[in-house]
């Protein structure tokens, strides 16, 4: 067989592969991110009083459908996170940034989402946080932009 | 998203992407860089004689390489079965309706994936003779789409039995 010569070499191409999809909201969650839009962040309250963020439509010990909307604060708490050292191209942030789980002030679970925090020696669990909010929205989860340390002495 | 920022958010689109680097290979290579120049390249199965197109290297029914020289073939066939789609497709520019065609072409043992032009859609028929029509020599890449379209030729048509086996 004669050697493979540059001319018989391999074409190589770049190609994107895309299906977007959409997701219809229902009523709970269509509050959920219209408040987002208007800076605001709602959570849903649970027949024992404690709230979720983000919301569901149905309670998860019981099945039982709920829909009483509470809105909470923009600030809270990092309850758990991850460094990432090197984003790739579709994840939220162009540098370095933290996956948290921040449970806000008013809230009883934690909400997964993204500290700017410059530099992994920044980040500690149970550091305050603060959203900042992105410019312009659009009506979701990205109508936050990240959270910031907060590093005033109450955290607002 | 919501475009209006007096509604109600009710729908989410989520885009999901992939960008990847294809390497064609050898054998779609030599395919496609002839494409280029106005040549359909296929590939003879050593063992039952059969003619690959396009050529992907190797006889999926006996897993075997194709190796042999190349087989030339024309820019004409018959049409082996088609559909008339008109549902658009955020990836398919054409106007709508189309008659998308499986074409066999003249010595080709597998059908190739195209559109019937210069033909009305009550006219498209199975066995319907049809030739390439061609971008302008100056426009060829190494891409399947220096073919715009097919076109009738007007010839008699095929004998459904000369393409029975590739329906």
């Amino acid at each position: 067989m004669a050697p493979v010569s540059d001319s018989e070499s391999s074409l190589v191409t770049t190609q994107r592969l895309a299906y977007t999809y959409k997701r219809s909201l229902g009523p709970v969650l269509s509050q959920f991110f219209t408040a987002l839009r208007e800076r605001r962040i709602l959570g849903v309250r649970r027949p024992d009083g404690s709230v979720m963020v983000p919301p569901r439509e149905y309670d998860p010990d019981s099945g039982e459908a709920i829909s009483e909307m509470v809105e909470v604060s923009d600030s809270g708490v990092v309850k758990s996170w991850a460094w990432v050292h090197a984003p790739r191209p579709a994840q939220p942030l162009p540098h370095p940034f933290a996956y948290a789980l921040i449970q806000l002030d008013g809230a009883d679970t934690p909400l997964l989402h993204v500290v700017d925090a410059g530099a992994e020696e920044q980040m500690q669990t149970g550091m305050r946080v603060r959203a900042r909010w992105a410019e312009p929205r659009g009506g979701g989860i990205g109508d936050i932009a990240a959270f910031e340390p907060a590093t005033g002495a109450t955290g607002e | 998203m919501s475009e209006d920022a007096s509604e109600a958010v009710e729908l989410l689109r989520i885009p999901v992407e992939l960008d990847y680097t294809y390497s064609a290979g050898q054998s779609a290579s030599r395919f496609l860089r002839a494409i280029a120049e106005g040549r359909l390249l296929g590939q003879r199965c050593p063992v039952d004689g059969k003619v690959y197109f396009p050529t992907r290297g190797s006889c999926p029914q006996h897993g075997v390489p194709t190796a042999g020289d190349p087989v030339e073939l024309p820019d004409r066939g018959c049409i082996v079965t088609y559909s008339i789609v008109r549902v658009p497709s955020e990836n398919i520019p054409l106007e709508l309706p189309y008659i998308a065609v499986q074409v066999l072409l003249d010595g080709a043992d597998t059908v190739l994936m195209h559109v019937l032009g210069e033909s009305s859609l009550e006219d498209v028929h199975m066995g319907m003779r049809v030739q390439a029509v061609w971008r302008p020599r100056g426009e060829w890449t190494t891409s399947i789409g220096n073919i715009l379209y097919f076109k009738p030729t007007g010839e008699p048509d095929a004998p459904y039995d000369s393409y029975r086996e590739h329906i």
